[in-house]
């Protein structure tokens, strides 16, 4: 059972004890460093094509169907294409800024991507005390990146969309944070390891116990990937980058490999904090049931990974792109005190251990209901159903 | 409900997403070079000048009245009227342009040059391929290669052209009336027979 589990270790293993002792540390590192270099970017260029694809029938069009079978190999022409291309650097540009922009957009996903386990015993950095904090923190430098890139293209379309994303990115930091503080809570640690082996036990004989069966949970993931959304400018968030307003936002002014680097970045930030939302409520690399435990840990990350993937490109072919007032509203007036309550869900939820288990539900349905019935209402003051004079 | 229209959403693109591959019919777009959708009459792309017979010289319809010339908004065609004439249709002497020059890079497409002709003699092409890496040659099309003929315009706009050759056929038939009334009556000169509007 444990051959197809343990394969990438067992391998990694292997070829470390080819090198002398002194030199093995490092060895398993680089390797370590090659396997996420290699794996997330090639899952980043099978995700555009299928992203393309499914857009594309979402919208009753095939899609890319050119390049290779199906069209699967589109995103080697555009690879070319982008690697091709002229570099423009704009006269008024700060060059240097410029040109270190896209480097620190792609970076901090990748270190990010180093602490989530993928799979029993695969982590690249295993940080026992801070996992979950160095994750968040490498996370925010992005921010920077973007507004490096905004401002050193001496564009106004540019800057505009970094002043976007600034504001973008610090308002959903807050409900993300949040959000993840109820699990530190319930589990006592920082460590994504110890996070996961938390969700590892069984309920019922059968049912792992993920975050996400539980009410804190549920609501928890729910609020996570919306600011997730955000946090990686996705669709409907994307308003730094809103093509039919400001161009291309912040990237407005690069071109040829340094216009792909920021693709890279947004994409390997998507999968990072996908990564963290499956390791904190989806239970990681663990099988939902108990009879699932054969199917390699990797794959169950990876699986999940793939699943949230497309439910993303699915909500980006459906949500139209909010307005910046709406995007600030809704941070700061639905997802900011949503996870406030969550916090107290989660705490109410911990402390009423011993009650059954219907039982302890009940005040997470009232303390989420009734906000819920509320917004609803003003939802329905402000906006009262529309009457169409002419159309029916 | 509150994120009820979102969860409405969500199902209409996931039933258009299932749909394509289970509803061929719903696939509106083609594989262009390959498949091409069937041009439609009206469609029109750049003016072309219509020839009767074999001959694009002898039949060009255009008498180089630079009716056309004078209207089309962008200025984009040039004509050289002949110094000689050759007989049109009705065997009548009309000048013909010695050059008939249209820049495709101008030409918006608008169709007047083809309102304003009085004879018939312009129409609108469907070809849209037009590209080519001289800008400057390659989109200036010459006479004779603006000449099609009529078969070619039969073909393109079959109502229209059906119109115009009925019309032509009657106006070549009253004028061979009119030729064999003057030779029966031979002292009364015959009158020259407008051409229908
Ligand atoms: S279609 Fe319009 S623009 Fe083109 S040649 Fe005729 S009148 Fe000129
Ligand atoms: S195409 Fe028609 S309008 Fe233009 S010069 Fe010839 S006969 Fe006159």
């Amino acid at each position: 059972m444990d051959a197809p589990d343990q394969i990438f270790v067992l391998l990694k293993h292997a070829v470390v004890s080819w090198f002398p002792t002194p030199v093995q540390p490092w060895i398993s590192a680089v390797l370590s460093i090659g396997a996420i270099l290699a794996v997330y970017p090639m899952i980043f260029a099978l995700t555009t094509v299928i992203e393309r694809k499914a857009l594309g029938r979402i919208q009753n069009r095939p899609g890319p169907n050119r390049v290779g079978p199906a069209g699967f190999l589109q995103f080697a022409a555009d690879g070319i294409k982008s690697l091709t291309k002229e570099d423009i650097v704009p006269r008024a540009a700060d060059s240097v800024v410029h040109f270190l922009a896209p480097l620190v957009v792609v970076v901090p996903p990748l270190l990010a991507l180093a602490v989530l386990p993928v799979g029993r015993n695969m982590v690249a950095l295993d940080l026992p005390e801070t996992g979950l904090l160095f994750f968040l923190m490498v996370g925010t430098a992005v921010e920077l990146g973007v507004f490096m890139a905004g401002w050193s293209s001496h564009n106004k379309y540019s800057l505009l969309g970094a002043m976007r994303a600034i504001a973008q990115l610090l308002s959903y930091e807050l409900p993300l944070l949040l959000s993840t503080v109820s699990v530190v809570m319930l589990t006592g640690s920082l460590s994504l390891n110890a996070i996961i082996g938390h969700q590892s036990e069984v309920h019922a004989g059968v049912l792992l116990g993920w975050n996400v069966f539980t009410p804190w949970g549920a609501a928890g993931a729910v609020l996570f990937f919306i600011a997730a959304l955000a946090e990686a400018n996705r669709s409907p968030f994307d308003l730094p980058e809103a093509e039919s307003e400001i161009v291309a936002g912040y990237f407005t002014e690069y071109s040829g490999f340094k216009f792909a680097l920021f693709f890279l970045g947004e994409y390997l930030g998507l999968f990072a904090v996908s990564g963290l939302g499956i390791t904190l409520f989806l239970g990681g690399w663990l099988p939902p049931l108990t009879v699932l435990s054969w199917v390699p840990s990797w794959l169950w990350f990876f699986g999940k990974l793939a699943v949230l993937m497309g439910i993303f490109i699915w909500l980006r072919g459906t949500l139209p792109r909010l307005r910046m007032d709406q995007l600030m509203r809704f941070a700061w007036q639905f997802l900011l005190p949503m996870s406030l309550i969550n916090l107290l869900v989660a705490a109410l939820w911990q402390y009423s251990t011993p009650w059954p288990h219907l039982l302890r539900w009940l005040p997470a349905a009232i303390l989420f209901g009734i906000p819920y019935l509320l917004y609803h209402r003003a939802f329905l003051r402000q906006h009262p159903p529309r009457t169409y004079r002419y159309a029916s | 409900m509150l994120g009820g229209g979102i969860l409405h959403g969500l199902a209409v693109t996931a039933k258009n997403f299932v749909g394509s591959f289970t509803d061929p019919e719903r696939l509106v777009t083609l594989g262009y070079p390959e498949e091409r959708a069937p041009a439609k009459e009206n469609a029109r792309q750049f003016p072309f000048l219509v020839f009767d017979g074999a001959d694009p010289q002898a039949g060009l319809r255009c008498v180089a009245c630079q009716i056309c010339e004078k209207e089309c908004p962008p200025q984009c065609i040039l004509i050289v009227k002949s110094k000689t004439k050759k007989p049109d249709h009705l065997g009548k002497p009309q000048f013909f342009p010695a050059t008939f020059d249209i820049d495709l890079s101008v030409c918006m497409s608008c169709q007047i040059c083809v309102e304003v002709c009085p004879f018939d003699a312009i129409k609108m092409d469907q070809e849209f391929e037009l590209a080519t890496n001289d800008r400057f040659e390659g989109l200036l099309r010459h006479r004779d290669q603006l000449a099609r003929p009529n078969a070619h315009f039969q073909k393109l706009h079959p109502t229209d052209a059906a119109a115009i050759d009925a019309r032509r056929a009657e106006e070549l038939a009253k004028a061979a009336a009119a030729a064999t009334a003057a030779a029966a009556a031979p002292r009364k000169p015959a009158p020259e027979s407008p051409p229908a509007a």
